[in-house]
Formats: C-alpha cells, structure tokens, sequence
C-alpha cells in the first residue's frame, strides 16, 4: 500500500488530491494506494473573494464550500489539525492524537496571518484576508466622510500581490462615486522602491496611481502604530496620518513547519525546489546543496519559499507537477517530461478600478507584459470567481 | 572594506527581487545601532535597490563588491 497524505485542504491539496485520484484511480480502486487530506476546518475557502466583501457586495456565505464536496469520491478527509510532522519516521501526528503515516507527503498548509506582530494593527488597520475583517472594512468605508485613507503593506511575503493596489484602486473609484474623492487624500505605501514588485507591472500601475491622485510612498516599510496620533510609522523615518488606515498584516507559514524543523523561523516558508516542487532543506541544513533533503516530501501553494506570488493560481499550476511526480514514483518510473518540472507559470487578474481590469501572466524566465486595462479582464475576473468551484479544485482548467 | 568586521552576513543568493533587500530589512530591525551587514545577492536589481534604501533610510553603504556571481553589499545600521 503506499499512502499518499496531503496537508491542507486549499486549492493546491485539493487539486493536488484530485488528480491524483485520478492518475491513479485504479490502483486506488484496487486498494493499493491511498490518497488522505488532511484539513483543520474542513472547509474549503474561496480566499480571493474576501475582498470583494469590502469592494464588491460578495457574501462570506458564498465562499466557502465543505471540502468532501470538491474532493473525487477516491480521496479521504480527516478533519484534524496538525501536530507534528516526523520527517524521519515518515509520520504526521495529528492534535486527536492520531498518527498518518505516509511514503509520500504533500506539503499544501498555506499561509496564515499574524496582525498581533505589529502593536495596535487589530484596533487601528483594516484589512481584507478574512471575511471578518474584510466585512469591518466595508462598514468602515460606508461610515467615511472624508480624510486621509493610508494603503499599506506591513509585511512581506503576503497573499496575493496586486490585492493591496487593487483596494486603492476600488476605493479611489468607489469615493469619487459617492461624491467623496474631493474630501479624501489617498496614500498607497510599498515596501520596496516601487509600486509593485514586478517591474512591469510597476510601469503599468505608476502612472494609474498618478492618474487617480493616489501618492505613492515607496520603501515604507511599517514599524509601528501611533494610535493615539492616529499615524503609521515606517522603518525609514517617515510617519503618516490616518482616517481610515488599510494594511496587509503580515503573513507566515504554517507555525507547524518550524516546530518541526521543515522550515526556518520565523516566517516558517518551506525551501523548495523550484522545478521538483521537493522540499530542498531544512534549517538544520541551510546550505546550498541542490539534493532534495526529503525527496518524498512536495511543497506547493504559499508553504513555499519560492519568489512567487502567494496566490492560488500558483498553487494551481503547480499541483499537475507534483501529481504528474508523485504519480509516478507510485507507478515506479522516473518522472519525465515537461509536466513533471514547474516553469514558474503564475497567471491572476488584476483590478483597475471602473469596471476595468488587467491579466499578469508570468514564469520563472517571462515577466508579465500586462494588456492595457480593459472591461474584458474586469469580467474575466468576475466570472473566474463565480465558476471556480466548478473548475479549478476540480481540475477542470 | 577591509577595515570593518561584518556583525552579520545574509546569503540570499537563492533569492530574487525584492527578496535580498526584505532580509536585509529584516536584519536591520534585529541589529543594533553599530552593527555591519553583508547581504549577499545574485540578483542584479539588489545592488540599485538595496543602495537606495540604505540612502532612505539613514543607514550607510560600506560598500560593494563583486564575487564570484554575486554581489556583497555592506551596510552598517546606524540609528
């Protein structure tokens, strides 16, 4: 029998179960293999519409579906969270006390984020990376009058890269609807000497922030919150005034991964390998040797340390990879091929604000050459949202 | 840079744009004022940025220098 265990229930473990499931549907059918996914909730959520609870009139209601409900009838969930992972014995010990062993291991436990490690984040900043917070947002921007709105990211990595540009966009768009953009001063901050950290993408959305009247703040990296002087403080010295303050939290991996010793503290991201999708090193080894430490261990979607996107159209691409290798280690043959190495391919929407929108799409060696802002991508965006439980954890596209 | 003993160095070799400069951003919060850092960094964009935001920021280029296909680029925090 070899046991194929899958971590995380989220678009990369469920794509990564269902293909499986079907690659190996008859060995499965035969009992000699079995799939396992392993999720703490049991539910699978749609992360990318959260934000379209501050900006777009969505409901939580609509972005969650169980899991069992997207996962090939072949593939088994155990609802439990994960307590260690013995990577010498080939074992995952989950919290009820109840012990997986595995010949190959899926690493899929996403990211999670961590607004507590930045003093007065949870009382002073709005975000949008859970329905909560996102539907406090959107009371938030109903209650707003005019001010100074401050757009910010407060740590890097984190999910989805265009969403924080999108939001200033969104909101710029949705205040000069209602008669407010005069009232309003909008701030965007980024981290690094850009808006974006993707040249082209950059070149793209500088001149729609200039446009839009929304001024640019590069290397603002968030320090502190002032919440008495209602200001943000940034690494570099520069402070500024909020009324309405939006920020991206900051994000690690899964806190399991460091306890143990997959990953380095603190962010916790796997090291992978960027064409095997096998966890490379861990932190009792950080040196530069290119063999998988753990070749019966894949990492796929925001657990990795790759410098992707973390999003799930990453994951979605890289799932048929680590199917089409695990599948065929199972099958006892040398993973060949183009499908078996992961070219970097990462392709999102991106909002402009006005019903337009834009597509990146990229690989390790192809920046994006974004298409002019147009309504086409807008509802490329939506409609990929509405369909995606019909597609993308299925396999379908 | 021979005259400055390096507090820390950080191989982010493996690491692409903005990576280097975020763990150099990193370290520059865990020193102390004094300490020296060398960022190592195979990606190009490292020696323009990293520069630009050790100017922004109020800390000082040591210097830079070119290694077998990488740079190390030296800064020391200096508040």
């Amino acid at each position: 029998m070899q046991r194929i265990v899958i971590l995380g229930g989220g678009v990369g473990g469920t794509l990564t179960a269902n293909l499986l499931a079907r690659k190996l549907r008859r060995r499965i059918d035969r009992g000699e293999v079995r799939v396992t996914v392993v999720d703490a909730t049991g539910q699978h959520v749609y992360q990318p519409g959260f934000m379209y609870i501050a900006m777009g009139g969505e409901r939580a209601a609509n972005l969650a579906r169980p899991e069992k409900s997207l996962l090939d009838r072949r593939v088994d969930l155990v609802v439990d969270r994960i307590a260690r992972i013995d990577r010498d014995a080939s074992v995952v010990e989950l919290a009820s006390g109840e012990k997986l062993d595995y010949d190959q291991l899926v690493v899929a436990t996403g990211s999670r984020i961590v607004p507590e490690a930045i003093e007065h984040f949870e009382q002073e900043a709005h975000h949008f990376y859970t329905a909560e917070a996102a539907a406090k947002l959107r009371k938030a921007l109903d209650a707003f009058t005019g001010g100074r709105v401050v757009i910010g990211i407060a740590g890097m990595p984190y999910k989805c890269p265009p969403a924080p540009l999108e939001v200033a966009f969104l909101v710029e768009a949705e205040l000069r609807e209602r008669g407010l953009r005069d009232k309003a001063e909008l701030h965007f901050c980024s981290p690094i000497g850009r808006a974006f950290t993707i040249e082209s993408v950059s070149e793209m959305a500088t001149p729609i922030l200039e446009e839009k009247g929304i001024e640019l703040h590069t290397f603002f990296n968030v320090d502190a919150i002032d919440p008495g002087k209602k200001q943000v403080l940034s690494l570099e010295g520069e402070e500024l005034s909020y009324d309405l303050l939006i920020l991206v939290p900051p994000h690690r991996g899964a806190q399991v991964l460091i306890d143990s010793g997959l990953a380095p503290a603190p962010g916790g991201w796997l090291p992978t390998d960027r064409g095997t999708l096998q966890v490379k090193t861990g932190p009792d080894r950080p040196d530069a040797d290119p063999t998988p430490r753990y070749p019966n261990i894949y990492a796929l979607g925001d657990a990795t340390d790759l410098p992707l996107s973390k999003a799930g159209s990453t994951a979605h691409f890289e799932a048929p990879v680590v199917a089409q290798r695990i599948a065929a280690v199972v099958e006892g043959r040398q993973p060949t091929g183009k499908g078996s190495i992961y070219m970097g391919k990462v392709m999102c929407f991106f909002e402009v604000g006005d019903g337009k929108g834009t597509l990146l799409q990229f690989d390790y060696d192809h920046p994006p050459k974004p298409p002019k802002p147009n309504q086409l991508w807008h509802l490329g965006k939506i409609v990929f949202n509405k369909t995606y439980w019909h597609t993308v954890p299925k396999g379908r596209v | 840079m021979a005259d400055v003993t390096i507090s820390r160095t950080i191989d982010a070799r493996g690491s692409f744009c903005p990576g280097p400069l975020m763990e150099l951003i990193r370290a520059i919060r865990e020193a102390v004022a004094g300490d020296v850092i060398a960022v190592w960094s195979a990606d190009k964009g490292s020696k323009i940025d990293i520069p630009k935001w050790v100017e922004k920021a109020g800390h000082t280029l040591v210097g830079i220098e070119s290694k077998n296909g990488y740079d190390e680029i030296v800064v020391q925090k200096t508040h």
